[in-house]
């Protein structure tokens, strides 16, 4: 019997390699796979490449990871949110590498490596400092510019519901770059609030179906993230 | 001159029952409210959402729903939730109708720069590109000149460029103007302005449309001293 369920989120990291490429789903909070980011601080793996939409915010995740100085490198598309204080501390150290990407790009870039796809062109930053350097095509009378695809050793994300085959499925706006990412990393761990039997997922409504997925971990969400909203909130423990 | 409400205010009129709108955040983010009851335009966030209504009162947010701003949202009935790349889809594949972004400068081609600023620590673009390129009508909204009183609509960008050539029309604390093939055109003055003091304020040469007039804005959102 196939049972993808891991009891704790420590178990679900604990492959995770020095110099190790990870993605870490989310925008803003929801979806941001926050227990599985504190296991990975506790676990110690270093000079991780990270690939996230933001670059973390407080003292918590992956602002955390950054602070404790394992991040080496950091793909995303909007690291100058004020409360990004833990990047911009080592960014200014040059202590992270920053390969900024625009937000269609980058999640389209993630895609584009989970289907199998060798990159694709788009229209999204010619004639742009962000394009500098890059292949450039006049496709249909319009300059594109061509992106690589994205992948990862690992990706974790924060889903709502999923069961021991690995499918799952978001609240609301969780989707965000959980879906692409799940798709695109070589060993996959979701977060999930609540563990159904398999077949509790109507298959109309499975967002990431189980063949992406590897490990499902039962937990809470990290308390910072539960804590901010009171009312609506599956997540508390 | 025009408060912010009432810059947000001139643009809410310009959007078209039925249009699939995408605001950026500032001045932008006032328009939904300014919207009349009834008008039935579907706002896009680019986290997922298709149909974001306005802020739950406090108390009422679900930590599952925020903006691309990261505040607390509500969806209004027919939203839709989804992905980043069917969301990006719906960006660079022309599906939104209007995007309304702030921005640092606009040059008399319709040259966006509103990415980077003078002096920041760390560069973000987040969206901002692949909704400057993939939108059909770009909208921005903006004091129409700097702190220190400086145009921002200039003959060319001086600061990078989100993307070229895709300003449609201008929305300023001054005036209404459009970007055309054959440069600006000043189709409206804010209450009390006249042709001469826009254009005193804007680098390039400014084409008075034949019909120009006053915008037609209620006195609350007007402001003596301007947007600040």
């Amino acid at each position: 019997m196939i049972d993808k369920t891991l009891k704790t989120c420590a178990e679900a990291v604990s492959r995770v390699f020095d110099g190790a490429t990870v993605m870490l789903g989310g925008f803003g909070d929801p979806g941001l796979p926050g227990v599985l980011i504190e296991a990975l601080r506790e676990h110690g793996a270093k000079d991780l490449w990270v690939i996230h939409n933001g670059a973390g915010q407080g003292d918590y995740a992956l602002a955390g990871l950054m602070d404790d100085g394992r991040v080496r490198k950091l793909t995303c598309s909007f690291p100058s949110h004020p409360g990004n204080k833990a990047f911009a501390n080592r960014y200014m150290r040059g202590e992270i590498e920053l390969e900024l990407v625009p937000q269609g790009t980058l999640c389209e870039r993630i895609r584009a490596a989970g289907a199998g796809l060798g990159g694709f062109f788009t229209p999204t930053g010619a004639g742009t400092e962000l394009a500098a350097g890059k292949e450039t095509r006049m496709i249909n009378g319009r300059e594109h510019v061509f992106e690589m695809p994205l992948s990862a050793d690992f990706a974790f994300v924060r889903a709502y519901q999923g069961d021991r085959l690995g499918n799952l499925t978001y609240r609301m706006a969780m989707l965000n770059f959980n879906v692409p990412m799940c798709t695109a990393a070589k060993h996959v761990v979701a977060e999930i609030d609540e563990l159904v039997p398999a077949g509790g997922i109507d298959p109309q409504q499975v967002h990431t179906p189980g063949i992406f997925v590897d490990h499902v971990v039962h937990c809470a969400r990290h308390p910072v993230l539960a804590s901010k909203v009171n009312l609506q909130n599956p997540g508390r423990a | 001159m025009l408060s912010r409400h009432g810059i947000a205010y001139r643009v809410s009129i310009d959007l078209p029952e039925g249009s699939y709108v995408n605001l950026g955040i500032g001045i932008p983010n006032l328009i939904g409210d300014m919207l009349p009851p009834g008008k039935e335009i579907f706002f896009h966030s680019e986290n997922g959402i298709l149909g974001m209504g306005p802020a739950p009162p406090a108390g009422q947010e679900d930590i599952d729903l925020i903006n691309a701003g990261k505040q607390y949202v509500t969806v209004i009935p027919g939203a839709s939730f989804f992905d980043h790349p069917t969301s990006f889809s719906m960006i660079r594949g022309g599906h939104i109708d209007f995007c309304v972004l702030g921005a640092l400068q606009v040059a008399a081609n319709g040259d966006l720069a509103n990415w980077r600023t003078p002096g920041e620590k760390v560069p973000g673009v987040g969206g901002a590109m692949d909704l400057a390129f993939g939108v059909k009508n770009i909208f921005v909204t903006m004091t129409h000149v700097a702190k220190d009183g400086s145009p921002k609509i200039l003959n060319n960008c001086t600061l990078p460029l989100t993307a070229p050539r895709c300003v449609r029309r201008i929305f300023t604390d001054m005036a209404l103007i459009d970007v055309t093939p054959d440069g600006l055109v000043l189709r409206e003055v804010a209450p009390g302005l006249t042709p001469e003091q826009v254009q005193a304020k804007t680098e390039p040469r400014l084409t008075v449309a034949a019909d120009c007039r006053e915008m037609t804005i209620p006195e609350k959102y007007r402001a003596a001293r301007g947007a600040g």
